[in-house]
């Protein structure tokens, strides 16, 4: 060990009360830091994984501008191309094909515009958790191409329950009228507002035939194996797609292209817990700002002797700097070590926060909560403490070089 | 040949709106292999006198010549230089460094000069051995008497090969067996190796054995006697 490393980890030692405070500060800081973004990472995924297996999956494949405008014409010509091609991209845990339309929904009392969905009620099972969310009645079988699922606000709106008959009256692909009577099967409640007040779902042939849509989709909704993943299938089956000229219209898009506002709210949501963590960080960085100044104030008479005998000052804001990177070092890594402890043990045993079971699991949300470690929710808080108390013992150490040895060697 | 040379410097403080003229014209000058006393009541001037010629303080006026170097053309780097390769100082408090153990203070000087571990480890033994320290290398300051901290000062102070060594009432804490053994130590390495000492002191023992006694007074030398 050199002679500076030596003198620093023995004078963090010379007050050990003060220095195991400072230390306990800095491993409690980290501790809590890699616990809460852990958590909040885990809250995330939870968040994204029900979010798109309620609707929009991790990935979809369109039509280019099919995203921004919706336009009926706008098509995957032929889905089942595109579905050999998906067989062969690794990490794709499932798919389903789907198609919309804009149609007024009528029952005998009310009207109202929605969104009419097709889906293939065996594939869409694979890949949504809209099965689960369908609270009176029943989800669609095979056999059901006029039957229909529809959002229990919508339900509630239209005055319409189980079995009752619902007219639809829209535009098909071809500019010709859609029409047709679809019986109400199932009233779901996925606790997206947007989507139980505006959405009808029904069998995908039957909307196929119903709106002139031949063979045709709009969206192949895509699960992949882990939500890490996303970023490497999209590129495998952009890769797939790219350079087949019947393809060349086609987009893929991740969960982010498609839900902006949960993206958005992820990110002010980690906004906002980033600058509770930066107070916290302020707090502690302040406890070592006070330990080394306190540390320089005591021994500012043997600060003068080392200058004295030709200590040059910079070598001793070095060797103060060293204290304090030792002194945080050893509190990162406790601080670390317990805090993934914490979060490992949490991560097998989940969270339950008592009294929401029944909310959660209302929208397909389980009724524990997983903090997921990683290696950014394990260093990046730790990583911003040690940068925060360097810093704040920089001014310490500065101090020092503007010692001079005579006046030093007189303090008291 | 001379190792300081001192011409009319002057020293004021500020102690809040009081002004001390803790100099007020010195002239000095100390041959090679000097061992002088700075005798003088307190307040007199010594210290101050001896922090200007080790560079630790810079004098209002008048010019500071140790070993060839002039202070006043020189930046506090410079000084600080000077003080690890040229100077050894002695204080009356010793002023170990307390984290370190006997041998590693000794070894401190080496390491900012930049002398090889082993070298370094060689040498302080061996100097510690010749202020009769044997055995107690690694004990810390706190761990040793006042007169064997003083011994393991005064081996920091000439580990280095400094060409003077100016120590400030370095037998002031000491009793007065084990500081007659101090000042024959040095007075032994002033003779074997040309070390030139000059004590600040109004201990007799010291000025007892130093071959010239410089009295100051009020700022002033007011007798400069050699024995």
């Amino acid at each position: 060990m050199s002679m500076e490393l030596k003198m620093a980890w023995r004078n963090i030692w010379r007050n050990p009360r003060r220095t195991g405070l400072t230390i306990s500060a800095v491993a409690f800081a980290s501790l809590i830091l890699v616990f809460m973004l852990s958590f909040q990472f885990g809250c995330y995924e939870t968040m994204i994984n029900t979010s798109v297996k309620i609707s929009t999956g991790h990935l979809q494949v369109q039509a280019k501008g099919y995203l921004e405008d919706k336009k009926m014409r706008q098509v995957i010509r032929d889905p089942d191309q595109v579905a050999t091609r998906l067989d062969t991209v690794k990490g794709i845990d499932a798919y389903t094909f789907r198609a919309n339309g804009f149609a007024l929904v009528s029952s005998d009392q009310r009207t109202y515009g929605v969104v009419v969905t097709g889906i293939d009620p065996l594939g869409e099972a694979h890949v949504s958790t809209i099965q689960s969310l369908v609270r009176t009645g029943r989800y669609l079988t095979a056999n059901d191409a006029y039957a229909a699922l529809i959002g229990a606000p919508l339900a509630k709106n239209l005055k319409v329950d189980i079995n009752d008959e619902v007219t639809l009256l829209g535009q098909g692909r071809d500019g010709s009228i859609a029409a047709a009577v679809l019986t109400i099967k199932g009233i779901f409640d996925s606790g997206m507002d947007a989507m139980d007040r505006n959405v009808i779902m029904m069998d995908l042939q039957g909307f196929q035939d119903i709106f002139s849509m031949g063979k045709t989709v709009h969206e192949i909704i895509i699960i992949a194996d882990a939500l890490g993943d996303v970023s490497r299938v999209q590129q495998d089956i952009r890769d797939q797609l790219s350079g087949k000229r019947e393809d060349t219209d086609l987009a893929v898009l991740d969960w982010m292209d498609i839900l902006p506002g949960l993206l958005q709210g992820i990110q002010m949501d980690l906004v906002s817990g980033i600058i509770m963590y930066i107070i916290l960080i302020i707090v502690v960085a302040f406890s070592i700002f006070n330990t080394f100044l306190m540390a320089i104030f005591e021994r500012t008479r043997e600060f003068g002797v080392m200058m004295a005998i030709g200590t040059r000052p910079s070598r001793m804001a070095t060797l103060v700097m060293i204290e304090s990177v030792c002194m945080t070092l050893v509190g990162i890594v406790a601080g670390i070590i317990i805090g993934s402890l914490l979060t490992l043990y949490f991560q097998q045993h989940g969270i339950y926060i008592a009294g929401t079971e029944d909310i959660l699991k209302q929208y397909g949300i389980p009724d524990r909560l997983y903090p997921r470690l990683s290696l950014i929710s394990a260093s990046a808080g730790p990583l911003v403490v040690f940068l925060i108390t360097f810093v704040s013992s920089v001014f310490p150490a500065l101090k020092i070089r503007k010692l001079n040895p005579v006046e030093a060697m007189n303090h008291v | 040949m001379a190792m300081v040379e001192i011409k009319d410097i002057k020293k004021t403080y500020h102690q809040g709106n009081v002004t001390v003229e803790a100099l007020r014209g010195i002239d000095l000058t100390v041959d090679t292999g000097a061992f002088v006393a700075l005798a003088g009541p307190s307040g007199s001037g010594k210290t101050t006198l001896l922090n200007i010629m080790g560079g630790l303080d810079l004098p209002d006026s008048g010019i500071v010549i140790v070993d060839n170097n002039e202070f006043s053309r020189m930046t506090q780097a410079d000084l600080a230089a000077l003080r690890l390769h040229k100077i050894g100082f002695v204080f009356q408090a010793y002023n170990l460094i307390p984290v370190l153990s006997a041998i590693e203070n000794v070894e401190y000087v080496m390491l900012l000069q930049g002398v090889p571990a082993t070298e370094r480890h060689d040498r302080a033994t061996a100097i510690l051995d010749d202020v009769g320290l044997e055995g107690k290398y690694n004990r810390r300051p706190a761990e040793l008497s006042g007169g064997q901290q003083q011994r393991v000062a005064v081996a920091r102070a000439i580990v280095s090969g400094p060409a003077i060594v100016l120590a400030d009432e370095p037998t002031a804490n000491l009793d007065s067996k084990t500081g007659e053994g101090l000042l024959l130590m040095m007075k032994k390495m002033n003779k074997e190796k040309q070390v030139t000492f000059i004590f600040s002191t109004h201990d007799s023992m010291v000025i007892d054995y130093a071959r010239r006694l410089v009295t100051i007074k009020d700022g002033r030398i007011v007798n400069d006697e050699t024995k």
